[in-house]
């Protein structure tokens, strides 16, 4: 799978390694954005109130 | 490579079917892998950049709640100090869901900001967003009965991060903002702590009016706080109690609490 990544990248290794960086910052910062906040309320390791 | 194919070269090139095989393993573990990542990725998520916006958010949220000043005051003295009043305190009514109608500080927790209080306590409408809740149908600031408020230990600049340290007579300054500019509004309330206690989360008897005795009619002027316990769990909840000692009008001063240095 990330090996075909890999593969198909356009440039020298040094081109795809920094493409790669860039790919997995993006990937990251699209979790922090929108994935973590859609699933977090429905992990129960937060609950601080009685009753819940 | 030229079209001459040897009996023991073609034993060693593995079948189609097994090519298949290996790829769709190797496809899977590099699935998992990356599950692995993502809930990693999911932890430092939580433990920190909630955190990081989370107080960022909660600043604003109190720099921006309309309210009245604190008096400055005159050149030379220290700061105006409140006197204490202990009257019947006025009470303010109830708002609607989510409204920003107070601020909470905590001198024992040094360095903690004021933090805001809205009116809910479901963490994707207040508790992630908006700091510290207030539950739903229980007093208001001063009122007879229990002002019962919930808020995170960690994650989402976890408000309640230090409610351990809490000991019997601490104080917990409550400022009303100005909302509908009635009675009770622009109001200091100053409790102190009573007792603590970690109860099961269905021990819901905590918030009462009278803490630990539902059904109960109140004769006093109580606060409850609730979080999460142990720290990082959800297994049970740590309670504080406290009862009101004073109040002010904030147009009189800050709480002596509240001044630099006092504990």
């Amino acid at each position: 799978m990330y090996a075909w990544l890999w593969r198909h990248l356009p440039g020298s290794v040094v081109v795809r390694v920094l493409l790669v960086v860039l790919l997995a910052v993006a990937a990251l910062a699209a979790c922090f954005e929108w994935l973590f906040p859609a699933v977090a309320p429905y992990m129960p390791f937060n609950d601080t109130t009685v009753g819940e | 490579m030229s079209g001459t194919t040897t009996p023991a070269r073609a034993r060693r090139r593995p079948s189609r079917g097994a090519r298949l095989a290996y790829g769709a393993l190797g496809v899977l573990g590099e699935l998992l892998i990356t599950l692995g990542v993502l809930v990693l990725a999911f932890l430092v998520w939580q433990l920190w950049w909630t955190d990081v916006e989370g107080n960022r958010q909660q600043a604003e949220v109190v720099r921006e709640l309309p309210r009245v000043a604190v008096p400055t005051p005159t050149a030379g003295a220290g700061p105006l100090v409140a006197t204490p009043r202990r009257d019947d305190p006025p009470v303010m009514a109830d708002v609607e869901y989510r409204t920003t109608f107070a601020t909470i500080q905590v001198p024992r927790w040094d360095g903690e900001p004021e933090r805001p209080v809205s009116e809910g306590t479901d963490r994707p409408g207040v508790l992630d967003v908006l700091g510290v809740g207030h539950y739903p149908g229980t007093a208001m600031p001063g009122d007879v009965g229990n002002f019962a408020l919930a808020a995170h230990r960690t994650t989402f600049a976890k408000p309640f991060n230090r409610i351990a340290e809490l000991q019997e007579g601490d104080a917990v300054v409550v400022r009303t903002a100005t909302v509908d500019g009635g009675p009770g509004t622009d109001t200091w309330y100053v409790y102190r702590v009573t007792s603590w206690e970690i109860v099961r989360p269905y021990q819901t008897e905590v918030i009462a009016p009278v803490p630990g005795r539902p059904g109960e009619a109140p004769t006093e002027r109580y606060i409850t706080l609730t979080t999460c316990h142990p720290m990082f769990s959800a297994r049970e909840r740590y309670i504080v109690h406290g009862v009101l000692d004073y109040w002010a009008p904030v147009a009189d001063g800050i709480p002596a609490e509240l001044v630099e240095g006092a504990r």
